[in-house]
């Protein structure tokens, strides 16, 4: 069985680690004084060599993204640390603050001294109050324990907008407006937070940060796969018996995360397909559970490893009704500014509860696919994508079961399913603009 | 001495930002708190004065964000997390027994005033499903047959 390797939750088990004192006693802020003795470059160095890649979703090498923030500009430079954490399937980041704050922001100090840094701005989701709360008591300890320097971290709450995990949609909610996203370039490195350059990093890969230090490059980038080092907090949800987030090297299979990990389908179902990385991305079948879960791995068969998320499923559901769910997420988090992701997902939608009412023609499914094709690469920020990506694979690994509600003219769940019915909240608004009838 | 204006918090929190228009989400939310759970006109003209900015700009703003409530609202808030992974462990059951005990469709607010019933995606708990957050707090594995004492619970609060 997997053994549990816990970097970014180390402690957290045995020790209430949301209170400085008993923080330190695991070694906590000691990476934050030997890190400001250091020259910024040589932490830069470090976070390079440990192949430490963006835990948010993007995977983008962390040190990389830090290399490319402008110098010389007569500009501060700002930290953004995305905490705006809502992908469907993901839960670590909550768990991250709600246990470990402490060390996200020793993170955040050392990522501050590393790229010369004054301004911290966390952009914690409007919803996590548990872990605004949390993290406000942590900082006053650490304003308290005189251990800010000068740099300011101001957590800045969101309002509910799944958008604002873009990261440019999310400076623009930082600066007071809605959040939609910009073109880019420029990249946030040159011209981001108030056209300043700017560093944005999700909240895991920020907390990993002292433990990089910590360990050492080398250590760290032994763990997990030569792709996808060091470890990752897995968010297993769906229908396992034992839900929630496991802290493992990268590269154990899904098989492994479900099963030995977490303990199994509940009930003893059989599972029918998982979904990695979260609801944005394509889904996979039960056959391909061996695979590993990292960057490379996940690359091959097509799919990606997102923000660490396993979502198992087991045969009760019906695929059709899981596509119209994910796709009333898609179109109420839509931000309206492309035409193909705004209007698009409103077709996705219209279609998928076609062919599920069993009234779509044979058209209409070929149509679901081609709406798809017109979304994907052709909006400003990856959402449009985001819903594209997961139906089209549905269709495609599901194809007979999506045949099956044309042909019998219904689902063939019969009323059966472990989603039917379920009630979208894309439903109870009174202001959304009606979609145009599809017709054929 | 008296407590700080709705103009002196405002500006407080705008301090901690280069620019004061970042303080717009902060200040709609300590709006909404005053106006009762919700943002009438006259509170994107309070919010606006503090920040030099037009109401106009500051409806505009609230009516992107999810947790901004353009509409009366219940003096309780129970939110139904209905995406995919609390699909998969019944939050359907668990948004239709808060509609019975509370006789009210997702959306609508109880006769008396007292809570407003919402289906929302997802709020970040989706191993510990169903999530039920009230008034912003949130409950874990919640089940249908847990929804009575849940409400029997806010009845009394």
């Amino acid at each position: 069985m997997p053994e549990l390797h816990q970097l970014v939750l180390a402690g957290a088990d045995e020790r209430d680690l949301t209170r400085i004192d008993e923080y330190r006693a695991v070694g906590g802020y000691a990476q934050l004084e030997r890190a400001r003795g250091l020259e910024p470059q040589a932490i830069l160095d470090q976070l390079q060599a440990s192949n430490l890649r963006g835990r948010g979703g993007a995977f983008f090498p962390t040190g990389r993204k830090a290399s490319f923030l402008a110098k010389g500009t007569g500009k501060p430079t700002y930290l953004v640390v995305n905490a705006d954490e809502s992908e469907p399937g993901t839960f670590k980041d909550h768990e991250i603050l709600l246990r470990v704050p402490h060390r996200l922001i020793e993170g955040c100090l050392v990522t501050a001294h590393a790229i010369g840094s004054q301004n911290v701005f966390v952009y914690l989701r409007g919803e996590y109050l548990d872990c605004f709360e949390v993290l406000r008591a942590a900082l006053e300890e650490v304003h308290a324990a005189a251990l800010l320097r000068g740099v300011t971290i101001v957590v800045h709450r969101g309002a509910g907008a799944y958008i604002c995990g873009e990261e440019l949609a999310l400076l623009e909610s930082l600066e007071g407006k809605r959040g939609q996203p910009r073109s880019k370039p420029p990249f946030p490195a040159v011209t981001g937070l108030y056209a300043a350059p700017t560093l944005i990093n999700n909240v895991e890969t920020i907390a990993t940060v002292p433990k990089i230090l910590e360990l050492g490059a080398a250590e760290f980038a032994a763990l997990g796969t030569p792709d996808s080092t060091g470890t990752r907090v897995f968010c297993l949800s769906g229908n396992v018996v034992g839900g929630g987030n496991y802290e493992l090297p990268m590269g154990i299979t899904i098989r492994e995360l479900i099963y030995d990990v977490g303990g199994g389908m509940a009930e003893g179902r059989p599972l029918k397909a998982v979904i990695p990385g979260g609801s944005s991305f394509p889904i996979l079948t039960a056959d391909e559970i061996d695979t590993p879960l990292s960057y490379d791995a996940l690359a091959k068969v097509g799919t990606f490893l997102g923000s660490g998320v396993v979502i198992a499923i087991d045969d009760r559901c019906c695929m059709v009704q899981l596509g119209l769910r994910v796709a009333q997420f898609y179109m109420h988090e839509s931000c309206g500014k492309c035409t193909p992701c705004r209007e698009g997902t409103r077709w996705m939608v219209q279609l998928l509860r076609k062919i599920e009412a069993g009234e779509a023609s044979q058209g209409e499914l070929d149509l679901l696919l081609s709406v798809c094709d017109r979304i994907l690469g052709k909006c400003l920020c990856p959402l449009g994508d985001a819903a594209a990506m997961p139906i089209a694979s549905y269709v495609d690994k599901f194809r007979a079961e999506f045949q099956a509600h044309l042909d019998e003219g219904g689902c063939p769940f019969a009323g059966e399913s472990s989603l039917e019915d379920l009630f979208a909240p894309v439903d109870q608004h009174t202001q959304q603009p009606v979609a145009v009838g599809v017709s054929t | 001495m008296s407590a700080p204006s709705f103009a002196e918090e405002v500006r407080e929190i705008a301090a901690q930002y280069p620019q004061s228009r970042s303080a717009v989400l902060p200040a709609l939310r300590l709006a909404q708190e005053r106006h009762g759970g919700w943002l009438p006109p006259a509170a994107f003209e309070e919010v606006g004065e503090a920040l030099g900015l037009t109401p106009a700009y500051c409806l505009s703003v609230a009516s992107f964000y999810d947790m901004f409530h353009l509409e009366p609202v219940g003096r309780h808030l129970v939110e139904v997390c209905t995406n995919i992974c609390c699909g998969l462990e019944g939050a359907q059951g668990v948004l239709e027994a808060f509609e019975r005990e509370l006789g009210v469709a997702p959306g609508e607010t109880t006769e008396d005033g007292s809570v407003t019933l919402r289906a929302v995606e997802c709020l970040g708990g989706c191993g510990w499903a169903t999530i039920v957050a009230i008034d912003d707090r949130q409950r874990r594995a919640v089940k249908a047959a847990d929804v009575p004492a849940l409400v029997e619970e806010l009845r009394g609060a």
